[in-house]
């Protein structure tokens, strides 16, 4: 099963979750930890262990030959990111703008612009007290994480053999990028915080798994910290609780300093149990 | 007219409270501009009424003309980004997957594809239950903030400041490093880094700051929930030593903030006798330096 | 020598415009001409992605030897601007083109990294 954590925001306590609920996991079944928060992925602060294989994602850019090119000029008009630009007699292309479409490749009628691979970040296996672990990272520059998303997803599918259990640690917020990654998902679990800023995000999230066709349900952190209008939503709306996270500045403390809640805190450790039962059902 | 622009890399560190509290501090000589268009959260403190809003359009999706349409396949086959298929008896363009790049516009044989600018959110000017005007925007899910967004915004704010007379602008920045917080810094006089002692908050905060100094803007830094994590917050000490970043009053880990949000309400309207010294202590140590 | 400034409108007494990416007005002195020529670049309004190359592209158009600006370019502009021979100077922002020239002339402005 392809489980896949989000949020409508960042620092709601997505990774945590995820690397908690893998590592209480996978001691009962195969599980597979997928950082896929490649701008920033921070899975790596808590989850160490033996690197088993790191792989150079790539993507295809145009390459310019100036020796065929004839100085048409039509390429930056094809372009709609402007990732092209006629300098004199120069075309330059500039990588972090390019989307990959092959347009201005296919269409040049000198053939002057291949499509050549160029980094679009790393995939990194790891393996750590029995999880396994994976982790992109975005190039630095790059700003679409989608496809290295998508391609991390198709190497773990590739390369990787299949776990019981495949927790995604998505992308926050709820633009292309998450949609990139739990569009591929069975179950997302929506974390958020009983506040106004935790419920007014959680909506946003809810309508974009509601439109992408994905079953889900939601789990509150910090349960305590604010009101209970959240739970009052999530009942109008049907959405199945999955657990709830209380408020304690104790777990904050361990959070900073990369320690394995579900480990020093009961509450973490049985709303873990009420998640993985309840995921369970679902097989 | 003074521009404050506050960032932070990552999510949850109490940058929007921040920006509220400011805010009210400086009563009414401000204009307000929530460039985190991802997750705005400004207006729920805010409670912006009155609003001026204008359609925001951004890129472009395909659409065929299933009168013009052939059915040879090529916009299919082409697509490098699979958002082609005629799965429903007829070629169609997927919405969510269609990256607005164009290609199958010049490739169809029949002219049949065109390309229509998409709305993809509002951006609005509105009154606020402070004293000061709010400029903020909303997108729709799935679209994506750009430069393009965040300069719009800016630019309303920019003039709504200058036509009231109002001495500062106080922008809460977009996160991340890429084009949206770069049209969020643009221009700014003074950067206000808001972080959390915490490993991940010491590394997005480096990024951020590369992008800082890059622009050679004047930044000053504030340490949240500085007593969780002793050590890191030494760090981050070091470093802002290091980057001649001023360090302002650090912030000890309070139930207020999660409080005042809970309650819609700014961190000096929840605990007035906590925080306003603070939030004086930090303007003044701004003030002089802008 | 052919001078580059960002600026919110037309002619000397206009403000340098902080930004460069989406600036409103490319103003260019020639000064062997003694001549002021403003570009409109609004329409770069309407660019979601790659403002600072397109207005890089229209720098490298105009060929100036110095440019004149407030924040200085990001990333893209940058890498694009390099490949001119141009000297850029930032921090003139709040500055009238006038201003900002004389302060050039007289060596007060911070070159760009």
């Amino acid at each position: 099963m392809r489980l896949a954590i989000a949020s409508g925001k960042g620092g709601t306590g997505k990774t945590t979750l995820a690397v908690n609920l893998a590592m209480k996991a996978k001691e009962k079944q195969s599980c597979l930890l997928v950082d896929l928060d490649v701008e920033e992925p921070n899975g790596g602060i808590f989850v160490q262990g033996d690197l088993v294989a790191e792989h150079e994602a790539r993507r295809a850019i145009p390459d310019w030959d100036a020796a065929a090119c004839t100085l048409c000029g039509k390429c930056p008009s094809w372009c709609l990111y402007n990732a092209l630009i006629k300098l004199g007699d120069t075309i330059l292309v500039m990588p972090n703008l390019c989307h990959s479409c092959y347009a201005c490749s296919e269409m040049c009628p000198a053939s002057a612009l291949a499509m050549k691979p160029d980094s679009l970040g790393t995939i990194t296996h790891r393996r750590f007290e029995g999880l396994d672990f994976v982790e992109s990272r975005l190039e630095i520059g790059l700003e679409q994480a989608s496809p290295l998303i998508s391609q991390s997803l198709a190497y773990i599918d590739e390369h990787l053999e299949k776990h019981d259990l495949q927790i995604l640690d998505s992308p926050p917020g709820t633009a292309c990028a998450m949609v990139s990654a739990v569009k591929q998902a069975d179950f997302v679990i929506l974390i958020s915080e009983p506040t106004p800023f935790g419920l007014h995000d959680l909506k946003l999230a809810v309508q974009t798994v509601r439109e992408l066709g994905i079953p889900f349900g939601a789990v509150i952190n910090r349960d305590g910290i604010g009101n209970d209008e959240i739970y009052g939503y999530l009942k109008e709306e049907k959405i199945p609780l999955l657990a709830k996270i209380p408020h304690q500045r104790r777990i904050a403390e361990l959070y900073s300093q990369g320690a394995m809640l579900y480990k020093e805190i009961a509450e973490i450790d049985e709303a873990l149990e009420d998640i993985l039962s309840y995921i369970g059902r679902l097989r | 007219m003074k521009e404050i622009v506050i960032i932070s890399g990552k999510g949850g560190t109490g940058k929007t409270s921040f920006c509220a509290a400011l805010a009210q501090h400086l009563q009414d000589d401000l204009v307000v501009a929530d460039c985190d268009v991802d997750a705005a959260d400004l207006h729920l403190i805010f409670e912006p009424h009155n609003s001026l809003a204008t359609d925001f359009y951004s890129g472009v999706l395909a659409h065929i003309d299933p009168l013009r349409c052939i059915d040879c396949g090529i916009c299919a086959e082409k697509c490098r980004f699979d958002a082609i298929s005629n799965a429903s008896g007829q070629y169609t363009v997927d919405a969510v997957d269609c990256e607005g790049c164009g290609y199958c516009y010049h490739l169809c044989p029949e002219n049949a594809i065109s390309l229509k600018e998409q709305m993809v959110g509002q951006y609005m000017s509105s009154e606020t239950r402070f004293e000061c005007t709010l400029v903020h925007a909303r997108l729709r899910v799935g679209a994506d903030n750009s430069g393009k967004l965040v300069a719009k915004v800016k630019a309303i704010a920019k003039d709504t400041a200058k036509d009231q007379g109002k001495s500062y602008l106080i922008v809460d920045g977009s996160p991340g490093i890429g084009c949206p917080v770069i049209a969020s810094l643009s221009g700014a006089d003074y950067v206000i880094l808001v972080t959390e002692a915490s490993q991940s908050g010491v590394s997005d905060l480096r990024r951020i700051w590369e992008l800082v100094k890059m622009f050679q803007i004047p930044g000053a830094l504030i340490i949240n929930k500085a007593d969780i994590n002793p050590t890191v917050t030494k760090q981050l000490h070091s470093f802002a030593k290091k980057e001649k970043i001023l360090l302002l009053p650090e912030i000890s880990y309070s139930d207020d903030f999660p409080k005042a949000i809970s309650m819609g309400q700014s961190i000096l309207e929840t605990n007035p006798a906590r925080w306003q010294p603070v939030i004086s202590e930090i303007w003044k140590a701004i003030k002089e330096r802008i | 020598m052919k001078i580059a400034f960002t600026a919110t409108g037309e002619g000397w007494d206009a403000l340098i415009d902080p930004r460069f990416g989406r600036t409103d007005y490319i103003l260019i002195y020639d000064e062997e001409k003694d001549e002021l020529v403003s570009i409109d670049n609004r329409e770069i309004m309407d660019v979601a992605h790659g403002a600072g190359p397109k207005t890089a592209q229209k720098i490298h158009e105009l060929d100036p030897q110095v440019l004149i600006t407030g924040n200085g370019p990001g990333g893209n502009a940058a890498s694009i601007l390099k490949q001119m021979q141009l000297k850029i100077y930032i921090k003139a922002s709040g500055m009238s083109v006038r201003d900002a020239y004389r302060s050039f002339k007289n060596n007060k402005l911070i070159l760009g990294g």
